[in-house]
């Protein structure tokens, strides 16, 4: 199997798992009470959360452990929302964010608040000016990923963290598909609130986080006991906060061996299929984009297709057609970024590891070709535009 | 996801191409929903479906269900054809996923689409048969990457 999707879901690091299973048994403590057991588990989160606020610059007691990259977005925007809502209902955020953003933004218009989706350019990337442009006496918050899940493009947060805290606003970044893959600083970049997931860098699924800056005021999530400094109470989810530990303490370890291992990889991908593979598109911006993601668009042919054949082959990787999101419409990013929809629905995207190697690359162009020939050959719109080509001619 | 003859159908498609001059062809669905189905049809003088043949745009899907139905409708009388609807399509495929049933609803309707085709230039009138809808986008503009 050579998987390339890397941006859904990744492989749990050995270490990890190593590192987790003593918290399953005899560690099996709750961090809350004072004897054995549990002071052992406390200390283990405790480690973890020192571990993530390093990871960011940050302090440890503002790493607020959730359960995953939803839930951090879903508390970052309401309880942000829910605290400011006397101050303004006014909240900025892109067209190219994930559902976890855009939904919980959708959800809060239905509240009353008003939300403005700014427009990217054809590479995706927002333009911090724009934001400026959009501020209004009542915003309230600003939220901008930090790198795109679907084309890789990375954004400017640090121009727009500048510019929300030049106006007072606070300002949250959707950093899932980031964290672990590059730097991250949440001074430099002026960052008061950033989610995070440790199952895309190699951690455990079903644990996440949210840093809040000091001094934020923002609403408890959930109510009840005094875990995560009553913001978010419930007994920790202890193997996977130390999972989430120890996934963050060799994704810095590994960093910059990591980034240039894959930057070299996808860079070779992306020449090769631009060279081998006529009338395709990268998606996404050439340089300013993670290192380990690649994103077409082949035209004539549809997505699901690909990844089924793909899928014969052994190859995992996703796409952004309609087929693959359930609905109707292609992917919502590669649309802000100004594809047709039937350009859409031709989208390709492969998420790398610092596993993966040439030798696999060459396989996945290899068949990548075959795949898209066949299915062209196969494509009523391949044939048209064949007929339309010949009689130019 | 898929049943076995889906997934059959989609890996070893029957009937992928097209046919010169054909008696009729019927292009349906729409490239911004990520579906075109076009179906060739040769039929004789005395009315019989000869060959038939497709190409299509789409997911797995779409393709295994204008396999199926190019199959289905060969060898069959015009009056036949017509009665290869998309639950038939479906039946032979041991199923569709719900959210995929729209595609054998493309199959049946590329079917009529060429039959009308078919009528049209023969100036018949085939009973049952309705004006398919057609709302493929046509005369898209070029572009170059």
């Amino acid at each position: 199997m050579i998987y390339l999707d890397n941006a859904a879901t990744t492989k749990t690091a050995p270490e990890v798992v190593e590192a987790m299973l003593p918290y399953f048994t005899e560690r099996f403590g709750n961090p809350s009470t004072i004897y054995g057991p549990g002071t052992e588990a406390k200390k283990a989160v405790n480690e973890a959360r020192r571990i993530l606020a390093d990871a960011l610059g940050a302090k440890q007691e503002e790493i607020y452990f959730t359960a995953g990259g939803s839930e951090a977005d879903n508390w970052a925007l309401k309880a942000a929302a829910d605290a400011f809502r006397d101050k303004g209902k006014h909240i900025i955020t892109t067209k190219i964010e994930h559902h976890a953003i855009l939904h919980t933004c959708e959800y809060l218009e239905k509240q009353g608040f008003e939300v403005t989706y700014l427009p990217v350019d054809q590479d995706g990337l927002v333009d911090p000016e724009a934001v400026r442009a959009a501020i209004r006496p009542d915003t309230i918050l600003i939220s901008v990923m930090l790198a795109n899940n679907e084309i890789g493009t990375i954004e400017p947060v640090g121009q727009i963290g500048e510019i929300a805290r030049e106006n007072g606003i606070l300002f949250h970044t959707d950093a899932v598909q980031a964290f672990g893959q590059i730097p991250i600083n949440v001074d430099q970049l002026h960052i008061d609130m950033l989610s995070a997931s440790a199952h895309k860098l190699n951690g455990p699924k079903g644990i996440g986080m949210l840093y809040i800056r000091t001094g934020v005021k923002i609403r408890s999530l959930i109510h009840g006991g005094s875990q995560e400094r009553n913001r978010r109470a419930g007994t920790e989810n202890v193997p996977g906060i130390v999972g989430f530990g120890a996934a963050v303490s060799r994704a810095v370890r590994i960093m910059e061996e990591k980034i240039q291992k894959e930057t070299a990889l996808r860079d070779y991908l992306i020449e090769r299929v631009e060279k081998e593979i006529p009338y395709c598109r990268l998606n996404g911006h050439r340089t300013q984009r993670l290192p380990g993601n690649a994103n077409f668009a082949f035209r004539f042919i549809e997505g699901e297709s690909m990844l089924i054949m793909l899928d014969m082959k052994g190859i995992c990787a996703s796409s952004g057609s309609a087929c693959t999101s359930g609905s109707l419409d292609p992917s919502h990013v590669l649309l802000a970024i100004g594809l047709k929809h039937e350009i859409a629905h031709g989208s390709l995207r492969i998420t790398l590891s610092e596993e993966n190697t040439r030798e696999e690359m060459d396989v996945v162009v290899e068949e990548l070709k075959k795949i898209v020939q066949k299915l062209r050959d196969m494509s009523p719109l391949y044939q048209d535009f064949m007929a339309r080509q010949e009689n130019r001619d | 996801m898929y049943s076995e003859k889906v997934m059959d159908h989609f890996q070893n498609p029957r009937n992928v191409g097209e046919i010169e001059n054909a008696s009729g062809v019927g292009t349906v669905g729409n490239a911004k929903c990520g579906d075109i189905m076009r179906i060739f049809l040769d039929i004789d003088d005395n009315g019989v479906v000869q060959d038939a043949k497709f190409k299509t745009f789409g997911c797995g899907a779409a393709v295994a269900t204008s396999s199926m139905a190019t199959e289905m409708v060969k060898g069959k009388t015009i009056q036949e054809a017509l009665q290869v609807t998309n639950k038939a399509v479906m039946e032979a495929l041991d199923g569709l996923p719900p959210v995929k049933v729209h595609c054998s609803l493309l199959a049946e309707e590329a079917i009529h689409a060429a039959l009308w085709d078919y009528a049209e230039k023969h100036h018949i009138v085939i009973e049952g048969l309705q004006k398919p809808k057609n709302d493929i986008s046509e005369g898209e503009e070029e572009e170059e990457y």
